[in-house]
């Protein structure tokens, strides 16, 4: 596993029926490209998060394909409609198998 | 005749438009998280002579750096912050102690930040933060010191200065310090390098002009540990002051040397009054 990985993300407590919010999201990242070399000249080799989704009640809200320039702690912040209270995951894929995931309850207000 | 007079008078709009843009934001005031008021503009500190007002490097910075420091989830600076919270509670050394062993929480050393650099009495000279830590850390923790300017050192006072944001600067002069400030002050007002550049002649004789593309600020402190977009990470005050003087095409001193010390406790006591707000975000 990368080390020092850990995602964040920030959803309001709670909505109204209907209501469009907010999503933020951040992972501390390095994403590693490929590209550099090491002191010796070796090439260091390719570490990123290729995949971001998020999901509420089960169905898709968001799914991002991320390429090896997108720099270091990727960012998200996107916005969704709330109809029911729920719950939203969100899950990130490391090229090097692992999966990060958290998730938040919304209620409606 | 005509069509020249429109472009000139498009023009004069032109330079009274970028005009604008240099100053943009300067009248904005910073609110963090909408709870954590901080003072980015006061009256200048009695000593200094040439300036009346001092502003926050914040003021300086376009639109956009500032709202990435208004809100803790977009301030890329608090991922150091927490980074700094698991070097906090990590026992090291022959007393198996943290830094939480003896101080619990970060917030309960609330403050802390906002008075260094401060003399200190058993060793006879001022005192960094960085320095403090480290004298905790050899002589209470019986652990290796931290390196002056590396990353878990700079995670740590940027979490201390988190916690004491909001509060204002206020770093002793007087007493036994005066020295040490004595000696900083006048580093600061000498040239140096091939330019024969001061930190004044940019800081305080031309702040909020343009040098080339950049908007020059009074060189505040206030905001360090600053996040710089332009490297992704934290930025100590002594790497600042080591980039500073190498743009004056220089020799620079080290950091944690005796000059940047000196130099860091002036510079502190030119914003005396201004907030604490590291972690900053700046271009």
């Amino acid at each position: 596993m990368a080390s020092g990985v850990k995602p964040r993300v920030k959803v309001p407590k709670s909505a109204a029926a209907g209501d469009s919010i907010t999503i933020k999201t951040l992972i501390s990242h390095k994403m590693e490209s490929g590209q550099r070399k090491d002191k010796e000249g070796n090439p260091i080799p390719r570490s990123i998060i290729n995949r971001f989704t998020c999901e509420f009640n089960g169905e898709s809200v968001i799914d991002v394909t991320l390429e090896p320039a997108i720099s270091t702690n990727p960012y998200f912040e996107f916005d969704a409609m709330v109809k029911e209270a729920g719950t939203f995951k969100f899950t990130w894929y490391d090229d090097d198998g692992d999966v990060y995931d958290t998730s938040k309850d919304i209620a409606i207000a | 005749m005509r069509k020249m007079m429109t472009s000139v008078a498009a023009m004069t709009a032109a330079i009274a438009l970028a005009a604008g843009a240099a100053s943009a934001g300067q009248e904005d005031n910073l609110v963090v998280n909408e709870e954590i008021e901080i003072v980015v503009r006061t009256d200048a500190p009695a000593h200094m002579e040439n300036v009346d007002t001092i502003y926050s490097g914040w003021t300086f910075r376009s639109d956009e750096t500032q709202a990435l420091q208004m809100d803790d989830f977009d301030n890329p600076g608090m991922i150091f912050v927490d980074m700094g919270r698991e070097v906090f509670d990590a026992a090291a050394g022959s007393e198996g102690k943290s830094c939480a062993s003896c101080h619990e929480s970060p917030e309960n050393l609330k403050g802390v930040k906002a008075v260094y650099p401060k003399w200190n009495d058993q060793a006879e000279e001022v005192y960094t933060i960085e320095m403090q830590i480290n004298e905790c850390r050899t002589d209470r923790m019986g652990a290796e010191k931290l390196k002056y300017n590396g990353g878990d050192m700079t995670n740590l006072v940027a979490l201390l200065a988190s916690v004491s944001r909001g509060m204002p600067v206020n770093v002793a002069i007087d007493g036994p310090a005066q020295s040490t400030w004595e000696w900083g002050k006048e580093l600061y007002y000498s040239r140096t390098g091939q330019l024969e550049l001061s930190c004044a002649n940019c800081h305080e004789d031309n702040y909020d002009n343009m040098i080339r593309a950049d908007h020059l600020s009074q060189g505040q402190i206030n905001g360090f540990p600053a996040y710089r977009l332009k490297n992704a990470k934290l930025n100590t005050v002594h790497d600042r002051f080591k980039g500073c003087v190498r743009d004056t095409r220089a020799e620079t001193y080290a950091p944690a040397s005796p000059e940047f010390v000196a130099l860091e406790l002036y510079l502190s006591s030119r914003g005396n009054g201004l907030s604490v707000e590291g972690p900053s975000v700046r271009n």
